[in-house]
């Protein structure tokens, strides 16, 4: 393998499931990815703020990616995890999704940019192409944004 | 040198030096004879010449040097004090306030080099002594004595270096050469604290004339601040003493240089195990006895015997100044949060072995409680070590009055008391705007000018007073002025002039009320928009900042006699004594702190007033607040019929019944912060984990009353 290629130009992602549509966060990001466990609901926040959780020792909000994108609500199954983003700013911020697959080594040129034609279009950086089919880089930073 | 990790060490120095500087120059105006205050101030600007000096900041070092001529002058008697040399000294202290804060930012001092003022200090001493070059010569002699005078003097530390073979042999090379060996002893001021600082210079110097044989201690040990406060060094030069001695003192915070020429003969050569032993004890005795002397006498000869010295080994401390140690703010967070963590666990441990149902191992009962002891005297300890006295906000305070008082035109005077009340750190650091904002406040809005002072018959000079105290789990701070009071009808036709209030609201509104008014954002009375206060950003913002330090405050008043401004915080901000209670199977914490009293009142006795739930208690009306309500909480199907429970809250004088469905208990638990992301729900102010690991949210009673 062709090492210093893919160290230069390539970015790795956790790719997850949010219904059939596979999603990639980059992996820079994610502090920690845990399971479904219960949460603290905090009144007068955002719908899609399901509440908070113990981190360790520090309370880490959490929200719902499928309702900040539009989609349908969660429903709990076995394989959903709450992935756990650190950002500068805000610090930890926990995302739930329906499962986590696998991580990705995407080459930075194969991302295409995409424009806004989805619903949840406004979410999506580009999209990288994998082994097993295409992946939708999350903006992360529109999903933190607060004014959806 | 790289002095970057003096830097720290530098910018606390300094901060204190200034700080005494003010304080100093403050009395000085009061008292312009007092020698005390002279010396003390001459001493602190000198300190801070020598620092500046030794970290390269050459700005710094110019004005502070001039400060210093100035207040030798003053100390020889040559020059008086006045008032506007008072102020060229106040000016000074800002723009060294200013390299300071320049430094602490960028550990560069700025390139302002205040010409004006070192010319203000110039002027100062040429209009009191007709040339400062006079003064400054006689300083010269003076140093120059000293040594001269200490050589003359026998018994010397240097005397006690022993030679080596080594050493000797290059000692008779040099001679050959037709160098001479000297012998320096050199006694750091002990208020320095850059001792390997200062002693590198001494080297430094030194080796510019000639090259140092040995040192002792050796040079590995001054590098590393292994001596007290004095060391010796033999060097060989071409140079005459008198030469290397001058340039030894010329380094600053350099107390005495002593010095004579080597005779190699009388030198200790190490041959003695004995003598060898010997010597450094008696290096000892002669420093405690230099130590137990008056400064002035240490260069004097110090007749020390072996034998004497030997029976006089005991160890020799230096001298108990203050047994404190500087800890970065971050390693106590750091031990805070670890001790946070420990009473997490300590917690669950208390859940755990109260829900074992068979009680047999009563030891592991005995033990938790045990440790539930231990950790909370451990926290308190913590606690105590992150508390700091208010005095490091507060000293700022009379220089800030005295200013006012020039700039508003008014006679006053700010007294002050109870400076050492400590409160925690984070508290402390974040204290000093809302009360420099209520102070301004008071010297501007509340204090009337003299002559309308004078026609009331109140003493012409206002008085602002601040005062601090414990009072529970609370510091109390008031800030109190004897001026006009607040006018209320002044504030009510304000703020009906600013749309705040109508005028129906406003003849419906009591006293307080009214008052209450003048922390809406926006509101400012004073007729005349000063830059002192009045821009209408203050009170809102005094107020604001003070509840994000979970604390409040108020204001009472009379008009004509003055007004009382109280601010009531809390000693600590990391862990609280809170009520548990569940409302719709969700778990909150409510501060013990805002709690009055619990009661179980029958569903039957609620009233409504204008539309609202009220109890009556004891000959009080209560409004309810359903939590239920504010928290969106699911109301549970079982609710008891016949009672509610309902916990009583204070806020000043004002009181709530919080209805809740149950009690769990009193517990301490570890505030933390939800985060900026969410941090947006005022009723909660923040989150704590539970014994098992759930994150509970903790109520702010303060908000829903």
């Amino acid at each position: 393998m062709d090492e210093l290629s893919t160290v230069r130009t390539s970015i790795q992602y956790i790719v997850v499931k949010l219904g059939e549509e596979r999603f990639g966060i980059n992996i820079s990001y994610v502090d920690n990815i845990v399971r479904m466990q219960r949460m603290t609901r905090v009144p007068e926040v955002a719908p899609y703020i399901k509440g908070v959780i113990n981190l360790r020792g520090e309370v880490v909000p959490v929200m719902s990616t499928r309702i900040k994108m539009g989609l349908d609500p969660d429903v709990e199954t076995n394989a959903t995890r709450i992935i756990i983003l650190k950002f500068e700013q805000q610090g930890f911020i926990g995302f739930i999704v329906d499962a986590v697959n696998e991580v990705v080594t995407l080459d930075a040129e194969s991302i295409e940019k995409v424009a806004d034609q989805k619903q949840d279009g406004a979410f999506v950086q580009g999209v990288g192409k994998s082994n097993d089919g295409l992946i939708s880089i999350l903006d992360l930073n529109a999903l933190i944004n607060e004014q959806v | 040198m790289d002095v970057s990790q003096y830097l720290d060490i530098f910018l606390d120095e300094a901060g204190e030096h200034l700080q005494s500087l003010s304080d100093q120059i403050m009395i000085l105006e009061q008292e312009p004879e007092n020698e005390d205050t002279i010396n003390e101030i001459f001493r602190a600007a000198h300190s801070l010449k020598g620092m500046a000096g030794t970290m390269g900041y050459k700005n710094m070092q110019n004005l502070t040097h001039d400060m210093e001529n100035v207040f030798s002058e003053v100390r020889n008697g040559n020059i008086k004090i006045k008032s506007d040399m008072i102020d060229v000294l106040f000016q000074c202290l800002d723009a060294l306030e200013a390299y300071t804060n320049n430094i602490r930012e960028s550990s560069d001092e700025g390139t302002e080099t205040n010409e004006n003022l070192i010319k203000a200090l110039n002027d100062i001493l040429n209009g009191g002594t007709g040339g400062s070059s006079g003064g400054a010569k006689k300083e010269e002699a003076k140093e120059e004595k000293a040594p001269e005078a200490a050589a003359a003097s026998g018994d010397e530390a240097w005397k006690h270096i022993k030679l080596g073979d080594t050493e000797t042999s290059v000692l008779g090379e040099a001679l050959k050469q037709g160098k001479t060996p000297y012998g320096l002893t050199v006694k750091v001021q002990e208020s320095c604290i850059l001792k390997a600082a200062r002693a590198f210079l001494v080297f430094k110097a030194v080796e510019e004339l000639g090259e140092v044989i040995i040192s002792d201690p050796s040079t590995q040990d001054i590098e590393d601040e292994k001596f007290d406060f004095e060391f010796s060094l033999i060097t060989i030069s071409d140079k005459p003493l008198d030469q290397i001695i001058r340039a030894a003192s010329a380094v600053s915070e350099i107390e005495s240089v002593t010095g004579g020429v080597l005779d190699l003969d009388s030198t200790e050569i190490d041959t003695d195990e004995e003598e060898e032993e010997a010597a450094p004890a008696e290096a000892i005795a002669e420093k405690a006895e230099e130590q137990s002397e008056a400064p002035a006498k240490s260069n004097a000869p110090v007749p020390a015997g072996a034998a004497n010295a030997k029976s006089d080994k005991k160890p020799v401390g230096k001298p108990v100044v203050n047994r404190t140690v500087r800890v970065d703010i971050e390693k106590l967070d750091v031990l805070m949060n670890l001790v946070s963590e420990l009473i997490i666990a300590k917690n669950s441990l208390v859940a755990a072995s109260g829900s074992t149902e068979d009680r047999i191992n009563s030891a592991i009962t005995d033990q938790v409680e045990y440790l539930e002891s231990v950790t909370t005297s451990l926290h308190e300890s913590v606690m105590k070590v992150r508390m700091v006295p208010i005095e490091s906000v507060v000293s700022k305070f009379p220089r800030m009055i005295r200013d006012l008082s020039k700039k508003l035109g008014k006679k006053m005077e700010l007294y002050m008391s109870g400076e050492d009340t400590e409160l925690d750190r984070t508290v402390v650091d974040e204290i000093g705007d809302p009360l420099m904002h209520l102070l301004r406040n008071s010297a501007d809005h509340g204090l009337e000018s003299a002559e309308i002072r004078k026609e009331r018959g109140k003493p012409e000079v206002g008085s602002i007073f601040l005062d601090a105290y414990q009072e529970g789990n609370n510091v109390i701070i008031e800030v109190r002025d004897d001026g006009n009071g607040i006018d209320t009808e002044a504030v009510k036709a304000k703020a009906i002039e600013r749309g705040v209030i109508t005028p129906e609201q406003g003849d419906n509104m009591t006293e307080k009320e009214i008052i209450d008014l003048l922390f809406h954002a926006g509101f400012s009375t004073a007729k005349v928009v000063s830059d002192v206060s009045g821009r209408g950003v203050g009170l809102d913002v005094v107020k604001s900042k003070i509840e994000s330090l979970s604390g409040e405050v108020e204001v009472k008043s009379k008009l004509g006699e003055g007004s009382t401004w109280t601010i009531r915080l809390p000693l600590t901000l990391a862990i609280i004594q809170a009520l548990m209670v569940t409302v719709g199977g969700e778990k909150y914490a409510i501060s013990l702190g805002s709690i009055q009293t619990i009661e179980n009142i029958s569903r039957s006795s609620i009233k409504l007033v204008e539309n609202k739930e009220v109890i009556h208690l004891r000959g009080t009306v209560i409004p309810l607040i359903d939590l239920h309500d504010v928290l969106d909480a699911p109301r549970l199907e079982e609710e008891d019929p016949e009672h509610i429970i309902v916990v009583i809250v204070k806020k000043g004088d004002k009181l709530a019944g919080l209805v809740v469905d149950q009690l769990i208990g009193q517990q301490e638990v570890v505030i933390k912060s939800l985060g900026k992301y969410i941090n947006r729900c005022k009723v909660i102010s923040g989150a704590t984990i539970l014994g098992d690991g759930e994150v509970a949210l903790i109520l702010d009673a303060n908000v829903l009353i």
